[in-house]
């Protein structure tokens, strides 16, 4: 029972983890494409133009990637999480159903006709497509998120006698608590995501001195989309996701920050230190008092409950790889808001282009913001252990009963070995566009 | 409500099986009777362009299943894990291949990518087929080893096959000669309907010898088809009763014969779209004829211990499926906008459109 529990959530990790690479560029980036797809309208400029087409090329192989890595998800709930899907499947089948049905027709129906379509329609109708093509990505966001945040947070359903979950409030599942903030949270850093690869693309434009007015354009709008989504993550979105966590996930909430033991007064903020599982305390640590009780409840000295306060079942069995996600996630979100806000001083004083260090560093950036997303989706996942229902349902209780742990493993292995190719297929379809580049325009 | 949705959820699964199953179909076309590289091209052109909008009606149907009747969904998934995992490979295997054979121009690479594709392709329709006859010819359901259940009442695992290949052993495995014989029927099916693709929507110079290959397939489908009845009656008695009792539900497989009989008449076309049309109305009539020979039965027990999974036992609770049945109204609305656009636009034969990312 042990060691199918366990390879089922790795196999659950391992291709959640490669799937979310390609939906948080193409949420991101569709509205950046919308965005310059606008400016083309209004300002007539060919090379807008170009520019989105060249970027809707990027996005078609992210989409092709989500949907391929796509399908084995939703089928995973089936066939490694069975008893999970048999008792909530009236719930969360809801919402994954209405995924299907308002998102993915919407994406695919217009993205080829994005593609495909631009003489055969117009201009304005070639902008409609591109608007339809970002709001089916983000209403896919938003049912996903809907889906997550009822595990989260459960609301709307009563549990039978026979264990099952029954949906009693079908519009609680959208006004839940955890939803808005959670989505919202996840969409900017989607934009990020996109941001720092459209920065990323021009830095290497203009460095390689090809495609420079091109170059230029992409790292304008890139650093100036990175700056904006990167503050929002921290404020007021992040908070708002920590505020959540403190009230409704509080033994989640110790384990992220590194709190062993509840002070009386005045919560410190950990910056750097390795949780010591045995001994019960950080090791080589480096904190500022009385941080963490102020952003958490604007108030200096109010105590704050550490994992002592809690009962071992009560807490996320894994607390270190909580602690480094949460703390990989908001180091890297701190380094993005420096980055991006020196780019766009830089290109306020007429700097950016030339200055070759900040191009470079904005060009080897991209992982980072990636990285960034799944720690924070680790977060989220690794903060409801042990539960798959928070409180309710034990992540144990969910899987298939009749999976035995050798057929996992198989597929498992199979999954990697087929993912890898998959991920050089990607690099290299990527690595040709953006060869190619967007058209060059005559003078 | 639980036969709305019963009825939405084969609504579609028989359109993704039309809408994917063309692409499989020109895959294997493409497999063994694509010589040319023009041909080549333009065949995996013609099914490389819509692929992916295709496959997302798996993914509504996988979404509406879990949401309508999730004990089915889970005893299912679970209890075919492997064939079903193979199947994800094979969608993402063939992906790969559609989408790597023109990255590079010289001979060795494309055509190791055309054989990932037509292989990949050729294996699912297989696949498929064998899931099918796995659905018709039931399982043991709570895994029932001499009167004694091993698991729920609901839940079963099958091996991929057991050592006599027999759809009568008391523990039947994925692969029988049953459920071959379903899959064999559904790779000339598929077959059938991918040329009907090409010649409808390309100009290939092989689309006059795949009319001939369609009237000969056609035979060895009537042949398959009649032999599949004999022995579907050997591995279930009765098997046809339910046409007996509700007489109305002949209406299935007669959209199959009809199909059948549309195809023999290909001489006659005025349009490329009537064969399309037709090879359509098997796939659709075959799906549907199996699904109605077993209603309200979704997965049939072959023990006597468990009662089989039907429409009634495995489904959501009322108010849930409800409420799911308003939204579903409305996005069955949108999605009939969306089509009606996209056709309006994109009509036509596709050999001049721009294919992917070169």
């Amino acid at each position: 029972m042990e060691d199918m529990l366990f390879y089922d959530r790795l196999q659950f990790a391992f291709t959640i983890t490669f799937h979310y690479i390609f939906p948080q560029l193409t949420m991101g980036l569709s509205l950046i494409i919308v965005f310059f797809k606008g400016m083309y309208l209004k300002n007539g400029l060919e090379q807008y133009n170009e520019a989105a087409k060249f970027f809707m090329k990027i996005f078609a192989i992210n989409f092709t990637m989500g949907v391929v890595t796509g399908i084995p998800m939703e089928f995973q709930f089936g066939t490694n999480w069975s008893k999970f899907s048999e008792l909530t499947g009236g719930i969360i089948g809801q919402t994954l159903a209405m995924e299907g049905m308002f998102s993915f027709f919407l994406e695919s129906s217009f993205l080829a006709l994005f593609i495909f379509g631009e003489k055969l329609m117009g201009q304005k109708l070639h902008f409609l497509t591109g608007f339809l093509v970002f709001l089916g990505s983000w209403a896919s966001g938003w049912f996903i998120l809907a889906t997550n945040a009822w595990m989260q947070h459960p609301v709307g359903f009563e549990i039978l006698e026979n264990g099952k979950y029954v949906l009693t409030h079908f519009s609680a599942l959208f006004s839940n608590p955890w939803l808005i903030p959670a989505f919202l949270h996840n969409q900017v850093a989607s934009i990020a995501t996109s941001s720092f690869v459209v920065a990323s693309i021009g830095a290497f434009y203009v460095l390689r001195n090809k495609k420079t007015a091109y170059g230029q354009l992409f790292l304008k709008t890139g650093v100036i989309f990175g700056l904006i989504s990167s503050l929002l993550l921290a404020f007021p979105t992040g908070d708002w996701n920590a505020k959540n966590v403190v009230k409704y996930q509080p033994a989640s909430f110790a384990a992220m920050e590194g709190i062993f033991n509840t002070e009386d007064a005045g919560a410190e903020i950990v910056l750097i230190g390795q949780p010591n599982m045995v001994e019960k305390k950080l090791d080589n640590k480096i904190a500022v008092p009385g941080i963490l009780s102020f952003l958490t409840y604007q108030d200096w000295n109010k105590q704050i409950a550490g994992m002592d306060q809690f009962k071992k079942e009560e807490l996320p069995p894994n607390v270190p790889a909580l602690y480094y996600a949460y703390h990989i996630m908001v180091g890297l979100g701190t380094l993005f808001i420096a980055l991006m806000g020196l780019a766009v001083f830089l290109l306020w004083r007429k700097k950016l282009f030339q200055t070759k260090t900040i191009l470079w560093a904005i060009m080897f950036f991209v992982p980072f913001p990636y990285i960034a997303n799944l720690t924070g989706w680790y977060v989220a996942e690794l903060g409801r252990q042990p539960y798959l229902v928070y409180g309710l349902l034990k992540t144990q209780e969910g899987i298939s009963p009749t999976v035995s742990s050798g057929n996992t493993l198989f597929t498992l292995l199979g999954f990697v070995g087929l993912y890898m190719l998959l991920g050089l297929l990607f690099l290299v379809l990527v690595g040709k566009t953006i060869h190619q580049g967007p058209k060059l325009l005559k003078q | 409500m639980e036969i709305f949705w019963f009825i939405i959820i084969a609504i579609v699964l028989a359109v993704f099986f039309v809408l994917d199953g063309y692409d499989f179909g020109a895959g294997i076309i493409h497999l063994f009777f694509a010589k040319k590289e023009k041909d080549k091209i333009v065949i995996s052109k013609s099914a490389g362009l819509f692929w992916d909008s295709n496959e997302v009606w798996l993914v509504a149907a996988g979404g509406m299943l879990f949401m309508a009747f999730p004990n089915f969904y889970a005893a299912v998934f679970s209890g075919f894990y492997l064939p079903l995992i193979i199947v994800l490979w094979l969608i993402v295997f063939r992906a790969i291949g559609l989408e790597f054979r023109n990255q590079f121009r010289f001979q060795m690479w494309k055509d190791l990518w055309d054989k990932a594709f037509g292989v990949s392709s050729l294996l699912l329709a297989l696949f498929f087929g064998i899931a099918l006859g796995n659905i018709v010819r039931g399982v043991n359901l709570g895994g029932v080893i001499d009167g004694k259940a091993v698991y729920e009442a609901q839940n079963f695992f099958l091996p991929l096959w057991n050592s006599s290949f027999s759809p009568l052993s008391e523990t039947p495995g994925v692969i029988d000669w049953f459920t071959v014989i379903i899959g064999i029927i559904s790779v000339v099916v598929l077959s059938i309907h991918g040329s009907a693709w090409i010649i409808l929507k390309t100009k290939s110079s092989i689309n006059e010898s795949l009319k001939s290959l369609i009237f000969k397939l056609n035979i060895v489908l009537v042949v398959l088809t009649i032999i599949s009845l004999a022995v579907w009656q050997v591995v279930k008695p009765n098997a046809l009763q339910n046409f007996i009792d509700r007489p109305y539900l002949i209406i299935f497989p007669i959209l199959y014969f009809a199909g059948i009989i549309g195809l023999f008449l290909d001489k006659k076309f005025k349009k490329d779209s009537y064969r399309f049309l037709f090879s359509t109305l098997v796939i659709i009539g075959g799906i549907t004829a199996s699904l109605a020979s077993m209603f309200p039965v979704l997965l049939p027990s072959t023990n006597t211990v468990n009662d089989s999974l039907t429409i009634y036992n495995t489904a959501a609770e009322n108010y849930g499926l409800s409420v799911a049945m308003n939204w579903g109204i409305v996005g069955f609305i949108l999605l009939f906008v969306y089509m009606i656009v996209q056709k309006r636009i994109m009509k036509g034969k596709i050999d001049k459109m721009d294919y992917g990312h070169q």
